[in-house]
């Protein structure tokens, strides 16, 4: 018997009157992996979880998690999440929070201790959660997320909030989820964030799912960056050894399309027809500009915590 | 279910503003019922509800007395803790964690009706006992005759005064889930109970058949017809026989299950934004 996908949405679909929130999305996200889930601001990336996590009904399409589609008994059984921000209740405790949470989730008091520590809030526990600062109300959303010892994490901004050792905490704990097989969906802002947790990255762009990959495979191939002059002697010479397809003059240099391991046999050619190369670097497509590159149309999604 | 209780009742006991309601119920309770019509027997003032004088305030009259104020000001207050339950799930935002720990909605709604309706039946209890209490202070310093009513009727008074609490505080919880929050449903619930509800009584049913005939199937005017069957004096807001005892009791059930009913049906069929 196979294990059933994580997350299984097809042609995943919101409307709220004109507005197509979410456009016949497919998303699958397979089991043990780290799943980046980017898109500008209103791209639809918060509908889709949420439609997911079976808090919005969606207009049309199918979802399931672990087999087991919205409103059906044991859909979110393994599953935890923190989205959109962490709520609680002001007037409690972040212990007796995670009690009353724990209590809905049917899941024992030790489980509170230990998520207590995960996410290193154990100190502050009785303290009054409205006392609390963004960054620790954020670590007890997490912390909430994890009570049911979960299967699959959807995470969306967890490190909103977070000072740079508690960004850095966070990504440890995501990386520790994924190591421990536990599949997790991650929505960031931080491309950095996701270019170093994710395996694969869905971007959604309008409601639409417009590229689905490896992080490498989105970047896109490495190449050649070299400044010689002569420029136009350079250029012939590339051309010549590489083929024109695989040359770029922009600026003062030359663009190569070309692995980045022919670099000694390129500038041996070039030393040896009396140019002067001045530079000669690796260049790579950031994932930052292959996400620009992808939702040029769509308005560029600021950082909240910027 | 008994675990989401559990939830639903730690999150309502540990609340302050729920003990506030219940400090401001049973002092109004004791200030309006007792308080200012011993000091206006006591000081000879004449008013509107002098005539009923000390006799109104002794142990005998405890059922009517008790249960007089649900139909209007106790009433409002049950109504503020039916919305102040439901309703700031949806101001705080914690909806979403409750319902991504995977209980389902209906089960979380039928707990947080079953605390909240206990919550109720405590309150009302409680108005009785500070009710007796009062009532025995005033017969005792008095030198009057301590009757007090017979156990029956006390339980029957707290379980008509229960079941009129219980009506507004689940009409508080529909409004609660039909307005998304707590402000609007507060405001427009009072808005109903404390001007609307007297107007139509005492402006529109005298001019107008239809609206006297439409008070025999409200909300209010059941209560208060419940509350006069049942002894309470129709000198005080609220309280007028528009139907009988038996009649208003079904209406008021009805009126309960329904809001139940369809606060149950929007929760579960609207998306949590």
């Amino acid at each position: 018997m196979t294990t059933p996908i994580p997350v299984a949405a097809h042609r995943l679909t919101k409307r709220y009157g004109s507005l197509t929130a979410v456009d016949a999305l497919d998303l699958e996200v397979r089991a043990g992996e780290v799943y980046g889930f980017l898109g500008p601001n209103g791209a639809g990336k918060t509908t889709t979880l949420r439609m997911l996590l079976g808090l919005i009904r969606p207009t049309s399409g199918d979802v399931r998690l672990f087999g087991v589609p919205p409103g059906k008994p044991g859909h979110l059984a393994r599953v935890g999440s923190l989205v959109e921000g962490p709520a609680f209740y002001p007037y409690l405790s972040g212990l007796d929070n995670l009690k009353a949470m724990a209590r809905h989730a049917r899941v024992g008091d030790d489980r509170i201790a230990l998520v207590l520590d995960q996410v290193d809030l154990t100190g502050r526990a009785r303290d009054r959660y409205v006392t609390y600062s963004l960054g620790m109300k954020q670590r007890l959303g997490v912390a909430a997320a994890l009570l049911k010892d979960p299967r699959l994490v959807v995470l969306d901004e967890p490190t909103n909030g977070l000072d740079p050792a508690g960004m850095a905490d966070m990504r440890l704990l995501v990386k520790r989820l994924g190591a421990a097989g536990c599949t997790v969906l991650l929505s960031s802002h931080l491309m950095t964030e996701v270019q170093e947790l994710c395996d694969r990255v869905g971007v959604i762009s309008r409601g639409r799912l417009v590229a689905e990959s490896t992080v490498a495979e989105l970047r896109g191939d490495r190449t050649l960056r070299i400044v010689a002059s002569p420029l136009p002697s350079a250029a012939a010479v590339a051309r010549t050894l590489l083929g024109a397809e695989a040359v770029g003059v922009r600026d003062d240099g030359l663009d190569l399309a070309v692995s980045p391991a022919r670099a000694p046999e390129i500038n041996a050619a070039l030393v040896h027809a009396g140019i002067a190369v001045h530079s000669l670097t690796v260049h790579e497509r950031s994932l930052e500009q292959a996400f620009f590159d992808l939702t040029a149309d769509s308005p560029v999604e600021v950082p909240a915590h910027a | 279910m008994l675990d989401d209780i559990r939830a639903e009742a730690r999150k309502l006991l540990r609340r302050p503003a729920i003990w506030t309601l219940l400090a401001v119920a049973l002092t109004v309770s004791l200030i309006f019922t007792y308080v200012i019509p011993y000091a206006g027997y006591a000081g000879g003032t004449a008013g509107p509800t002098a005539d009923r004088g000390l006799a109104a305030m002794l142990p005998d009259q405890l059922v009517g007395n008790t249960i007089g104020g649900l139909p209007v000001f106790l009433g409002a207050l049950m109504l503020i803790l039916g919305v102040l339950t439901v309703g700031s799930e949806y101001t705080w935002g914690t909806w979403k964690t409750v319902l991504t720990q995977d209980p389902s909605r209906l089960r979380v709604y039928a707990a947080k009706l079953i605390v909240a309706l206990l919550a109720a039946l405590a309150a009302v209890v409680m108005v009785f006992a500070a009710g007796a209490t009062a009532s025995a202070l005033i017969g005792y310093g008095e030198g009057a005759p301590m009757n007090w009513p017979p156990a029956a009727d006390v339980l029957v008074g707290i379980g008509a005064g229960w079941l009129i609490a219980a009506m507004w505080t689940v009409l508080g919880a529909l409004l609660a889930i039909a307005l998304r929050g707590v402000a609007l449903p507060v405001g427009l619930g009072l808005v109903w109970m404390l001007a609307v509800q007297n107007l139509l009584t005492l402006i529109a049913a005298p001019l107008l058949d239809w609206v006297a005939q439409a008070q025999k199937g409200l909300p209010g005017p059941n209560a208060g017809s419940l509350v006069a069957a049942l002894g309470g004096g129709t000198d005080t807001p609220g309280v007028v026989a528009v139907v009988g005892g038996g009649q208003a009791a079904w209406v008021l059930a009805a009126y309960l299950l329904v809001f139940a009913a369809l606060g149950g049906l929007l929760l579960r069929r609207r998306d949590i934004l």
